[in-house]
């Protein structure tokens, strides 16, 4: 049994080592940097321990900024994608021809470069010199007038990163929800027809309550993916996001930590620590209301 | 409620790419009186289940009509049809109590038909109450057993009061002592709603037993059809033999010669009428009579003794299957003494095949010709 | 008479009902196909059109007829792209490989040993799964700039290795194989590490290659620890690269050369994904979330 044991525990080893050191040491150490005041990452040294860190943050502007983007991009993007992703795939399963096909196709964005792809929007969506770029003609072709997207007002480059964000998780939210749609037994709608079910009845009484699981799944997942949210709004506004006024909390902890403004592990550490809690308050009230609307 | 089938056809594109069509029903003509409980038998890929889908609709035949009464409801989605279905796995809502799930089909009345929560409500009750489970209304389907969940099925099929109710093989999941309990339980209730009931199974037991009528079906092709002792005495082919009854018909490889069936040496029974040459020869178990000076020899292998009846174990080099099956009334002076063993042979018991068509070749017993 | 009419209706509406219906439906997948695959479509225009004519549209035009691939040759020229290729593959087969090497036996532990502190271990290696990234990437950076790897490939891909989610997926496979099979390995004398290299490991393929093709597409694409460890373009990868690019490569407006760029970092994982579809499809829905 012992010398079971103790082999049992080698095999673990590599991964302890490596979770060790890059994981639950980390996870310690960024408390601690929260709570140092005053830290100065040239001489190692500081001047106190208190709760400075996390006022000094919430009262940055950058932050503040940082946190009204991150949010609104949260509300707008989470019901949106799932919600067309529902419908998506709800077409998807409607139909047999193509089929496969749409659904590679609808994956693709996936296995993309974040960064890459979102050069390609900027320029979509951007105004130069040269030309008001595809976007504003196609505005034009409606009758309105141009608009900078990339370097504009602060509601159309909202409006960008938002659109950029649904393109680029889209993929995901088909993916479950078309083969949740497809592991309901057939049956249930033979037996709602027979029951004499128009569809709108069956898609609400059969179809949703089926697949509420997968949809609160993606909620769930959706909520912690955008609150997240950066490379997406570096692929199209650059790095330096505090400029554009586009940052988003993770953002702000890595400038921070790093470029221009960085050096400041500390205050890193306390506001990736605020939206640690931001993000586990949302999952638990996520979790307390599909606990109470998904019974089955 | 009549349901009339005319000339029913489905075909299904072929799955493999050599691409011939798979026929699944092939010309299915029938009249079924209201009011009654009709069996369709067969081995499983026989069509059988395609035809009640056919029925309720959620197939579309590729030629053919189906009427219920004087209406024509072949392209009529299944939704206008007024069918009742119960599913083989029931196809019970999961996330809906049993009340929930009987109400279902009431909450999709629209217009006139449109009813109040609480008539529902009094419906579904008195659907539950028919099938006797009024306590468990406030459960949910994951968490009961098969036989409950059965007879929710049934409760659900029932409550909108369908013109035609189908049930695809209701018995199939559950053990065998309910079983037994169940399709007493569907006469029952087919008996108390009168509503015309059309069943798929593949066990003949359970046609035979509860049916009024059954219907035997082959390779998407029909057989026969009448009331199950009708087909299970004057079988119209070789296929409708050997598949109804327990234990199985004995099939022989014979001949006719001079009026007489000769089954290896033995002149085992005359046979007027039937021409001289090679036959088929299949004789039921409870054919034999246990006969001292009887003509049909056989070679004894064993001797079962099932309580009321004896089941006596024989070879003969000429029978199709390893052992001829006879059952014989129990008797204790039966010895086994592993020699042969001689029986005379019941005629009405005894039919003859056609050895190329396997088609029913009558002679005369005892003044009727069958 | 009158019940046939009606019936007819009936059927006729039916039939009008699934037809719009299956039209509508159509459209719009038609309609978000196009809107999923036209920045692809314009990425790959845009690099084959000529600096020249690029910028002399003021209304961009939807195809060329006089396509050029001399902005990949600047691509591959002006920037350090090759490099920037190179430095990304090393970085993801290693950091593939050695998450390998340490995922595969610890889940062979977790599935398969019986040992002391198992369950307690298994629960503190499923309480680390909720732990965002974002958290320990502060102190991972402080640490790898004091040990002096910053632009080193050690730096780059150490912190990269771990993965707690993967450990799980894989541990859940393992324990379906039945306990049979490993009986009857311990009856024939096989050891433990063998049964694990040469009964498990095969078993389990589908599941391993998941997990690769997932932990590389992962890696093709990662950014950010990239982007804090490394300032010397001699250690760029690929996002980047494609960062560096758009900010001070080509004399910024120079973008054909720029989509070129692009077309070039994301056919890679474009072409692994069309090979394999279903087990790329397949494994993200069991359980991958982007980034």
């Amino acid at each position: 049994m012992k010398k079971n044991s103790l082999k049992a525990w080698l095999y673990l080893l590599p991964a302890i080592l490596f979770l060790g050191c890059f994981m639950v040491y980390p996870l310690v150490d960024v408390l601690v940097y929260s709570l140092e005041e005053g830290y100065n990452s040239a001489s190692q040294s500081y001047y106190g321990v208190g709760l400075y860190n996390f006022s000094y943050v919430l009262r940055d502007p950058y932050f503040l900024q940082a946190v009204k983007n991150t949010f609104l991009l949260v509300i707008i993007t989470v019901p949106l994608s799932t919600g067309i992703a529902l419908l998506i795939s709800l077409g998807l399963n409607a139909i047999k021809p193509l089929r496969g096909f749409f659904q590679t196709v609808y994956f693709l964005p996936y296995v993309t470069n974040t960064l890459a792809v979102g050069l390609v929007f900027m320029i979509l969506f951007k105004k130069t010199a040269y030309t008001d770029g595809l976007v504003n003609l196609m505005l034009h072709f409606f009758g309105a007038g141009t608009v900078d997207f990339i370097d504009g007002p602060y509601w159309a480059k909202m409006f960008v990163l938002c659109f950029y964000t649904i393109w680029v998780v889209m993929p995901f939210k088909i993916l479950i929800l078309t083969s949740a749609l497809a592991s309901v037994n057939p049956e249930y709608y033979s037996a709602a027809r027979m029951d004499g079910a128009n569809s709108r009845r069956i898609f609400r009484k059969i179809t949703l309550p089926m697949i509420s699981p997968m949809i609160f799944y993606l909620v769930i997942t959706g909520f912690i993916g955008a609150f997240k949210a950066y490379s997406d709004a570096v692929a199209l506004f650059g790095t330096d996001l505090n400029a554009a006024g586009m940052n988003t909390i993770v953002g702000y902890v890595y400038d921070m930590l790093y470029g221009n403004s960085g050096g400041y592990p500390s205050f890193a550490s306390a506001a990736a620590l605020i939206l640690f809690a931001i993000v586990l308050t949302i999952t638990c009230i996520n979790l307390l209301i599909s606990n109470k609307r998904v019974h089955y | 409620m009549k349901v009339v089938l005319r000339n029913l056809t489905k075909k299904f594109p072929s799955r493999n790419k050599k691409g011939e069509e798979v026929i699944a029903v092939n010309n299915f003509d029938f009249e079924i009186p209201d009011g009654k409980l009709i069996g369709l038998l067969g081995p499983s890929g026989c069509g059988k289940s395609t035809t009640l889908n056919l029925i309720s609709g959620l197939e579309a035949p590729t030629k053919g009509q189906i009427f219920f009464g004087d209406d024509d409801v072949t392209r009529l989605p299944p939704e206008n049809r007024g069918v009742g279905l119960v599913f083989q796995n029931y196809a019970l809502y999961p996330h809906l109590t049993v009340l929930e799930n009987i109400m279902f089909p009431l909450g999709n009345l629209k217009g006139k038909d449109k009813m109040s929560k609480q008539d529902m409500q009094k419906k579904a009750i008195e659907a539950a109450r028919l099938v006797q489970i009024e306590q468990l209304l406030e459960r949910r389907p994951g968490n009961m057993s098969g036989g409950q969940q059965q007879r929710v099925a049934i409760a659900r099929a029932l409550v909108k009061r369908p013109r035609v109710l189908l049930l695809d093989e209701p018995l199939s999941n559950l053990d065998a002592r309910l079983r037994l309990q169940t399709r007493e339980e569907i006469r029952r209730i087919q008996q108390e709603t009168g509503i015309t009931t059309i069943f798929v199974t593949h066990d003949q037991d359970e046609a035979m037993s509860i049916s009024d009528m059954i219907v035997v079906m082959k390779a998407g092709v029909v057989q026969q059809i009448g009331p199950p002792q009708e087909v299970y005495d004057d079988p119209v082919n070789l296929f409708v033999a050997t598949f109804l009854g327990t234990p199985l018909i004995n099939v022989f490889d014979a001949s006719v010669s001079g009026g007489r069936l000769v089954i290896g040496s033995d002149r085992v029974l005359p046979v007027p009428g039937a021409k001289d040459g090679k036959i088929i020869a299949a004789i039921r178990p409870e054919g034999f009579i246990l006969d001292r000076d009887g003509p049909f020899g056989l070679k004894l292998s064993r001797v079962e003794v099932m309580g009321r009846d004896t089941s006596v174990v024989s070879t003969h080099p000429d029978c199709r299957s390893p052992f001829v099956r006879s059952i014989i009334p129990s008797r204790k002076d039966f010895r086994s003494d592993g020699g042969l063993v001689r029986f005379s042979l019941v005629p009405e018991k005894v039919h003859l095949f056609d050895p190329e068509s396997e088609k029913r070749v009558p002679f005369e017993t005892g003044g009727t010709v069958q | 008479m009158e019940a046939k009419l009606d019936y007819d209706v009936i059927e006729r509406r039916a039939a009008l009902r699934k037809r719009v219906f299956r039209t509508v439906d159509y459209f719009f997948l038609v309609l978000w196909a196009v809107m999923v695959l036209f920045p692809f479509y314009w990425m790959i225009l845009t690099s084959v059109k000529s600096y020249s004519s690029y910028n002399s549209e003021y209304i961009p035009t939807f195809f060329t007829l006089a396509p050029t691939l001399e902005n990949y040759r600047e691509a591959f020229s002006a920037v350090p792209l090759a490099r920037y290729f190179l430095n990304t593959l090393i970085f993801t087969v290693a950091t593939t490989g050695l998450m390998m090497v340490v995922i595969v036996p610890a889940a062979f532990a977790f599935a398969r040993l019986e040992f002391r502190g198992k369950q307690l271990a298994f629960t503190f290696f499923l309480s680390l799964m909720m732990i965002p990234g974002e958290l320990v990437v502060i102190t991972n950076f402080v640490t790898i700039t004091n040990l002096h790897l910053r632009n080193t490939f050690t730096g780059l891909i150490l912190p990269s290795v771990t993965s707690v989610f993967y450990i799980y997926l894989l541990k859940e496979n393992f324990e379906q194989i039945p306990d049979e099979l490993y009986r009857a390995a311990q009856v024939d004398g096989t050891s433990d590490f063998k049964y694990l290299t040469h009964v498990m490991m095969p078993i389990s393929k589908p599941t391993l290659v998941t997990i690769v093709i997932l932990k590389v597409i992962e890696c093709w694409n990662s950014y950010i620890w990239p982007r804090l460890i490394t300032d010397d373009p001699a250690y760029f990868l690929v996002s980047n690269g494609i960062q560096e690019i758009r900010e001070n490569g080509f004399g910024r407006e120079n973008i054909p050369a720029m989509m070129a760029a692009v077309v070039v970092i994301s056919a890679p994982l474009i072409v692994l994904f069309l090979i394999f579809r279903k087990k790329i499809m397949a494994g993200v829905s069991r359980g991958g979330t982007k980034g």
